[in-house]
């Protein structure tokens, strides 16, 4: 693994303190009392990575945390990162049988949280087969939560993998990208080191990006799993949008996450209203950005940003345009820049522009926040993995792409979910590749 | 307007209501007497007077469960460490400032005639309403011949209710002992000793758990434990059990104050439905404070009012002959679980129970297609669950996707989850309606038609004139 790591800067820590705090242990084993202990629960149903949720919880009630933390990462190697970043209102804490009964439904991500916390603070490391155990060796390419899962899986079950990640620091969006109050880039990293204990091996800051490198890839290595992620942010396709000071959401969140943007102030314009939009809105807030406005060329009905979300980002503070479009950009007065916008409105299935509603917003930051591009230019190198609407074309039950020696996962394969759903993926892909192997050698 | 009052309780106890604190720390003294009675408390038994004693730090010890303090709880206190002077003088003072009010003289003096003549003239003398002779502490007590010691032994407790009556002018109940195979016997002995009332149960022999990491019992006195009494909601049902018994037997029968788990107006009524005249209260009280009697008495009043009974006698003892023995119950009743499908949440802990706790007919066939009969026509629970864990579950991170997601049919929760009973397999045992976490969810439905009763006794009555077995 790299050496990288990050430091525990007290700045950050002050600003994006954790959003919940973690329940005391006599909170979380009343919290765990109060599950039912569903049969075949909904809950761990909704879950894209099937965490045994009541029996965990049941385990925290019992005392057992140490086998309540091994449950979680039986199903989820990322349980400890997952806690923090799902959006369980829609997953296991909205499958709560619960709320049917108009109780509020178990604090399930709180609980997980608990017994994760637990298990860092034992210091131990979840039990793995010896390497080598059995005869696979594969490459994981991208060190995104689908690579970690789908490594620390074939290594738990004694095979060889190996992550490989452009970037000095692996993680990919869970080190980079989350929002810090939720989950911090160290405890992020913290979480890989772990993986790495099971046995598997990281190789960062190396760029698989020609025919040679791929070659020497497919000749050390039985499968390879793409974990790519999508590629770089959208443009928003504006004159001046090269200008200094627009800077996209993913550059503003991974700038300020590993300390190279420390501070903001004025207005800062955050163009989009997805879920990322909004880590970067309220990110502006609290690094010092008096005025930070979300500009969304559709209505509040239509934001894909989950509601919890929405209402995080109104308590901080952030100011929504609605039905408003940037149309070009400008540098303004000492180094500000001037956001051009118009008022839309929906005309039939298109939106169509309000004659005299331009409005020009004077401001110290724009942000594009409209959602990634599909990563096409690497996979375009690899026979037979077919990429179709910019997503991997890959077997749902087996994440095995058109080249069966190339399986994929998370992000690149489904077009951007949770990191639940990149776990679950890597991990679908992992089993399959175990299986595999052992019909070979058999 | 009922009236909650008790009249000649035993023969001559007169209170305002039947809740009595027991005997036991909330009695201990005639401050805190006086403040139970200021709360609404009817009556008390002192705690325990006799030969002051010597108690040991660290005494009671509780079982929680799932989350709830004080399931059971548990003492190793001894009778009052205070003299008998002490608490007679202050009796007298409690007496004189609430007279409609009960107290009763909790008494136990080593095993001699003249020692019981005494201590009764002078708790008569400071005032006491009644007399409870405590033949029930399980504790240390009956370690120098005293409490349980006697109560287990019909003889000893006949022969000094004996004592206690030559001198008696007040009634006198003798407290019953749980601590033995059959509690009638030495309501027996009471009864035959002349005895005027009854209280039943005291404590029940307990260790309530141990320390994990010592190894020592709870409550731990410097590295070691002794069994103590236990009490509070985890024993009612005991208590309850022991009530009918003594009250369905005429040879032991006498008024009775009924004691083991009383914490609210609902548990007060059962004892009472069960023969009980007045009840008595502990660890609820230890608990919450003596203000827990407010509610006990207005809920037994609006209770009363509902069900149109004027007088606790009115429906005192209504349930001793609902309890009858196995023999004569109806075979041929029979009852179903019916699942309301709109109150059920989906927890399907019915299912669960059904097929690893009884006869595996509760099914989750509603959209696969109902099945009925028996157990190999189904899936298993563990194909249930291996079939959810091999299925793909993604977020639903788009508008239409979590519509989709959280969308529901004709019933609140996905008809795949609302389980089914299949009533031809059904024994009616009632395990899924006591699992069942939602109120009515589930109810028993009678389907018996038109079949005369018969109960076991009857049914083989011809068989065993027939063929004679051994042992029945």
């Amino acid at each position: 693994m790299s050496t990288a790591t990050l430091p525990d800067d007290p700045h950050l820590k002050a600003r994006f303190g954790e959003l919940k705090p973690a329940l005391t242990t006599q909170a979380a084993v009343i919290e765990s009392d109060r599950c039912l202990n569903c049969f075949d629960a909904p809950c761990t149903a909704a879950c894209p990575t099937h965490i045994d949720v009541p029996g965990f919880i049941k385990r925290i009630a019992s005392g057992n945390l140490r086998g309540s933390a091994l449950r979680i990462l039986d199903a989820n190697i990322l349980g400890a990162s997952c806690a923090r970043v799902c959006p369980v209102d829609v997953l296991c804490e909205g499958a709560c049988v619960m709320v049917r009964q108009n109780h509020k439904p178990i604090q399930i991500a709180l609980l997980q949280r608990h017994a994760m916390d637990a298990f860092w603070a034992s210091g131990e490391t979840p039990p793995a087969k010896a390497a080598g155990t059995r005869k696979l060796r594969v490459a994981c390419i991208g060190g995104g939560p689908a690579s970690l899962a789908c490594a620390a899986e074939l290594c738990r079950a004694g095979a060889r993998a190996t992550v490989i990640e452009r970037r000095e620091l692996p993680g990919g969006l869970n080190t980079y990208g989350v929002a810090e109050y939720k989950l911090r880039a160290v405890d992020s990293v913290r979480e890989v080191e772990m993986i790495r204990q099971l046995g598997v091996e990281f190789r960062c800051g190396v760029e698989v990006d020609s025919p040679a490198a791929i070659e020497k890839l497919e000749a050390e290595f039985d499968f390879v799993f793409l974990g790519l992620g999508l590629g770089a942010m959208q443009r928003l396709n504006v004159p001046g949008e090269d200008t200094k000071g627009v800077m996209n959401a993913l550059e503003l969140i991974a700038a300020y996450k590993t300390g190279h943007l420390r501070e903001l102030h004025g207005t800062v314009v955050v163009v989009g209203a997805g879920n990322t939009a909004i880590d970067a809105a309220n990110a502006a807030r609290r690094l010092g950005a008096d005025t930070v406005y979300m500009l969304y060329r559709r209505s509040e009905q239509e934001m894909s940003a989950f509601d919890f979300e929405y209402e995080h980002a109104k308590q901080e503070g952030v100011q929504f345009l609605w039905r408003r479009l940037p149309v070009a950009v400008q540098p303004g007065e000492h180094g500000r820049l001037l956001l051009e916008t118009v008022q839309v409105r929906q005309a039939d299935r298109k939106l169509e522009v309000v004659p005299d509603s331009e409005a020009t917003i004077d401001c110290d930051l724009i942000v594009p926040a409209i959602g990634q591009s599909p990563l096409t230019e690497m996979l375009q190198k690899l026979r037979g993995v077919e990429v179709r609407d910019g997503r991997i074309a890959a077997d749902r039950e087996t994440g095995q792409t058109g080249n069966p020696r190339y399986f994929a996962g998370g992000d690149c394969v489904n077009g951007g979910r949770e990191v639940v759903d990149a776990v679950a993926g890597g991990k679908r892909a992992a089993m399959a590749m175990l299986k595999l192997a052992e019909v070979a050698h058999a | 307007m009922p009236d909650i009052g008790v009249r000649n309780f035993a023969g001559k106890i007169n209170c305002p209501n039947p809740f009595w604190l027991a005997s036991a720390p909330p009695t201990n003294t005639g401050e805190m007497i006086m403040r139970a009675f200021d709360a609404g408390w009817g009556g008390a038994v002192w705690k325990t007077i006799g030969e002051p004693v010597v108690n040991v730090s660290s005494r009671y010890s509780a079982t929680d469960w799932n989350g709830q303090r004080i399931m059971g709880f548990n003492n190793i206190e001894l009778i009052s460490d205070r003299t008998v002077e002490q608490n007679l003088t202050e009796m007298a003072e409690v007496k004189k400032r609430y007279p409609k009010n009960a107290v009763i003289a909790s008494l136990m003096v080593a095993s001699n005639r003249e020692a019981w003549h005494e201590v009764v003239t002078r708790a008569e003398d400071a005032g006491a309403d009644g007399l409870e002779l405590n033949f029930g502490c399980p504790h240390g007590m009956s370690e120098r011949g005293m409490g349980s010691a006697v109560g287990q032994v019909p003889e000893y407790a006949e022969m000094i209710t004996g004592w206690v009556k030559e001198k008696a002018r007040t009634p006198v109940l003798v407290k019953l002992t749980p601590n033995i195979s059959d509690i009638r016997t030495v309501a027996r002995a009471a009864k035959r000793g002349h005895a005027d009332g009854l209280s039943a149960i005291n404590t029940i022999n307990s260790i309530t758990g141990i320390d994990l990491d010592t190894f020592v019992p709870r409550p731990n006195v410097d590295g070691k434990s002794s069994h103590g009494g236990y009490c509070g909601p985890a024993v009612k049902p005991i208590a309850l059990n022991m009530v009918q018994q003594i009250m369905a037997d005429p040879e032991a029968a006498l008024p009775l104050s009924g004691i083991g788990g009383v914490g609210s107006w609902r548990d007060a009524v059962e004892f009472i439905l069960l023969g009980c005249g007045t009840v008595q209260v502990c660890t609820a009280a230890m608990h919450y404070g003596y203000r827990i009697v407010e509610d006990m008495a207005e809920g037994l009043d609006n209770w009363m009012r509902e069900k149109g009974f004027n007088t606790i006698d009115d429906f005192r003892g209504l349930s001793v002959h609902r309890v009858a023995e196995w023999k004569h119950l109806n075979l041929n009743f029979k009852i179903v679980a019916r699942i309301d499908e709109q109150k059920c949440i989906g927890c399907d802990l019915c299912h669960i129970a059904c097929w690893d706790g009884a006869h595996q007919c509760i099914h989750l066939d509603r959209v696969s297609g109902p099945i009925d009969g028996h157990v190999e026509l189904h899936r298993t629970p563990a194909e249930e669950q291996a079939e959810s864990l091999g299925s793909i579950a993604e977020t639903p991170v788009t508008r239409k996707e979590r519509e989709a997601a959280f969308a529901h049919g004709q019933y609140p929760t996905p008809l795949a989850r609302i389980p089914r009973v299949d009533e031809t397999e059904c024994v009616g045992c009632n395990l899924c309606s006591c699992v069942c976490p939602v109120e009515e969810c589930i109810t028993m439905v009678r389907v018996d038609k038109d079949v005369p009763p018969e109960t076991w006794e009857q049914r083989t009555k011809g068989a065993a004139r027939a063929a004679p077995t051994s042992g029945d």
